[in-house]
């Protein structure tokens, strides 16, 4: 994965000194804005791939931040921080013009995998594709045929699902509330890893017997699909 | 304030003083009347006597002369209780008649006066009476009168009896009054010092009721009905409060342990890794409690979350069936979901989801015992209409829980012994009421024989459904819909 220019608007000086420091250990480029008007005026100002926006800050709150941005018609990729963390608080942020949401507190890990689905989705465009490769499996949305090797693989179409975000995704870490958000489309805390079990059906079904593994489970984060030859 | 002071303030006493105006301004406007119509009655009658008398002894005097006249009047006037007569000469000379002093101004006048006047020969007080002078033919001038002096104490005893009556109306209204707003006082006093007593923390007194069924008593029944649901209300946070202590402060025990178990200098890297890792696992737990008790207050408070819809029931209980049928296979359970034709509900679909799945994990963790029979290691979803409620059901056909545990569980942090070594909050079906209870519906344990029945009962919705499709197709992913 290239290297991200990520701007975190956060208040918190601790917390912004930490994630600064950690998405540069992660190779990206990262800088910090202290409030509102000072985040605004950066990200007007320089072309960053993704910003990371508290939901409250002083000066200016995060959610008019954001709509002054896209009323300028800046399409930076946002990402919401906040501590409220409730059903409606979510709603209000994507309404506002954010593309995703994470409540405080997170692991830095779910923020990373999230930030790096936004900046990609900034340079290749949120624009579905029809058909899908990672090494040897084949995925195809028209006809919902999944084959390795040119054999084709039954799968339930939840599964089929499941497989088609990972692959878009491919090489890319996906956190397991994102598949849940993504691919059931409910964001509440499931207690027991169901997502998991899920996987690991979906593995059985696509690696098992086989020399070469494809998906892959990224501890403490999540899950990545990735030829893992190239 | 003096006691008399806050007397004259209270409502009631000024009321009784307005009223007892209005009554006495009242009571004087009708004595008045009454006093001046009966004047002007006994007027007209004096006056049309006196006429009469005067044109029978202008008659006489016509007839017989001066002469005639004076022996007419002598003989009336021997009679008791005579009218006044009185003959004058042109000059107001008396010639004949028994009225000893009359002023000269009268006699001058022809119109009916009211003079006053004294009998001649007599020493008694000078009276009050009406009389006319009339001019005979002759320059003679003849007065006739009638003594109103029953009419005058016609009028005191109207005049005494206004006053007296005022008297007593001020009298009584004044202490009447004083003595209803003395009572109501009293009442309120008693109230208010139940309130303050209140006030300071007694909560569990009570606004003292007369019995009366009055509207001091209605007011007071309707606080002292609040006072009971605060009380209760109470009564539940306190005990929430203690859960939450011992909840919240057992995992921040052993999340303490861990960073010490960490920092201790003999500990490995790998020992350190591994403390650290549970560190956060801890964390994550005492978050999950946290997010799960934040909404459980804030759907206990009723404020409706935004991001209210209508959805179809059915569509979520295959979807929560669908998460957890892996996990429900894995651990040898056969998930069945069973569903009627869309059943439409308003609300947030978010939330009804999460508690389902919170019964779905329930009924996973502790509806299948471990050496259960293969035909009971099973649990249902069903989506129903049921009346005019739409019914999400999660059975098992485990131990299932004790009638008399049942209303207890759904509390907060309530885990039955026989659940407590497992892992849990034991919030998740307090969660689910709460989430029952934010859309106007109800959360029944039921007995499913054997084992649990959770029903989650919610009002339909009326709105007919968008589209009927299969489930698994019903909804794009997430970016396909924000890209459209």
């Amino acid at each position: 994965m290239k290297a991200m220019r990520i701007l975190v608007i956060e208040d918190d000086v601790e917390a912004a000194d930490y994630l600064v420091k950690a998405f540069r250990e992660e190779g990206h480029v990262a800088d910090h804005a202290a409030d509102g008007l000072d985040g605004y005026a950066a990200a007007r100002d320089s072309d960053y791939d993704v910003l990371v926006v508290d939901r409250m800050l002083p000066k200016m709150d995060g959610l008019t931040l954001i709509a002054g941005l896209r009323a300028q018609k800046i399409e930076t990729p946002v990402l919401i921080l906040s501590a409220l963390g409730q059903v409606d608080d979510r709603v209000k942020g994507l309404r506002a013009g954010g593309d995703d949401y994470l409540p405080k507190p997170y692991a830095f890990s779910e923020l990373l995998a999230r930030v790096e689905v936004l900046a990609r989705r900034k340079s290749f465009g949120s624009g579905e594709e029809t058909h899908y490769r990672v090494g040897d499996l084949e995925l195809d949305r028209l006809s919902h045929k999944l084959t390795r090797s040119g054999k084709e693989i039954l799968v339930q179409p939840r599964e089929f699902r499941l497989l088609e975000y990972l692959m878009k995704h491919a090489g890319q870490v996906v956190t397991r509330t994102m598949l849940l958000e993504n691919v059931w489309d409910y964001h509440f805390d499931p207690q027991t890893n169901v997502i998991d079990v899920h996987i690991s059906r979906l593995r059985a079904k696509i690696d098992k017997g086989r020399d070469m593994p494809l998906l892959h489970t990224v501890r403490g984060a999540g899950y990545m699909i990735r030829d893992s030859a190239r | 304030m003096t006691a008399l002071g806050k007397l004259f303030r209270t409502t009631v006493f000024k009321l009784s003083l307005a009223y007892l105006c209005i009554f006495a301004i009242g009571a004087g406007l009708v004595l008045g009347g009454v006093g001046w119509n009966v004047k002007k009655l006994i007027d007209e009658q004096i006056g049309q006597t006196i006429d009469a008398d005067i044109r029978g002894l202008a008659e006489q005097y016509s007839e017989g002369g001066i002469r005639q006249l004076v022996e007419v009047i002598q003989r009336r006037t021997r009679r008791p209780s005579a009218s006044l007569y009185l003959v004058t000469t042109y000059a107001g000379v008396p010639v004949a008649g028994n009225v000893a002093a009359l002023p000269e101004q009268v006699v001058g006048n022809t119109g009916l006066v009211e003079v006053s006047y004294q009998l001649s020969g007599e020493e008694t007080p000078r009276h009050r009476a009406l009389a006319r002078v009339f001019v005979l033919p002759g320059g003679f001038r003849l007065l006739v009168g009638h003594d109103i002096e029953d009419r005058e104490t016609l009028r005191g005893i109207l005049a005494r009896a206004l006053v007296t009556s005022l008297f007593w109306l001020v009298l009584i209204g004044t202490l009447g009054g004083a003595f209803v707003a003395r009572r109501v006082l009293k009442r309120v006093d008693a109230i208010s010092e139940s309130v303050r007593a209140i006030m300071t923390g007694d909560l569990t007194k009570r606004l003292p009721l007369a019995g009366t069924g009055d509207e001091l008593d209605r007011l007071a029944e309707s606080v002292n009905v609040m006072l009971e649901r605060i009380t209760a209300l109470m009564a539940g946070l306190k005990e929430v409060s203690d859960n939450i202590a011992h909840d919240l402060k057992t995992p921040l025990t052993r999340l303490r342990m861990d960073a010490e178990q960490a920092l201790r200098a003999r500990t490995s890297p790998d020992e350190q890794r591994a403390a650290l890792e549970k560190i956060i696992e801890e964390s994550d737990g005492l978050i999950r409690i946290f997010n799960a008790l934040l909404m459980i207050a804030r759907a206990e408070a009723g404020t409706q979350p935004e991001g209210m819809s209508d959805f179809d029931v059915s569509e979520i209980a295959h979807d929560v069936g669908e998460l957890y049928e892996a996990l429900a296979e894995e651990h040898g359970v056969t998930l069945t979901v069973s569903t009627d034709e869309p059943v439409m509900v308003h609300g947030n679909r978010e939330l009804v989801g999460q508690a389902l799945a919170n019964l779905t994990d329930n009924a996973l963790k502790y509806g299948v015992p471990e050496n259960a029979e293969v035909g009971d290691r099973a649990v249902t979803l069903e989506a129903r209409r049921n009346g005019e409620a739409a019914e999400l059901v999660v059975a098992d056909r485990g131990a299932g829980i004790n009638p008399a545990d049942r209303a207890r569980v759904i509390d907060r942090f309530v885990r039955l012994e026989n659940s407590r070594t497992r892992p849990g909050s034991g919030l998740g079906l307090s969660l689910a009421a709460a989430v029952a209870h934010l859309h106007g519906g109800e959360l029944r344990l039921e007995d499913n024989e054997p084992g649990l029945r959770v029903v989650i009962s919610l009002p339909l919705s009326h709105a007919a459904p968008l589209m009927q499709s299969s489930p698994q197709l019903a909804r794009a992913p997430l970016e396909l819909r924000k890209a459209s």
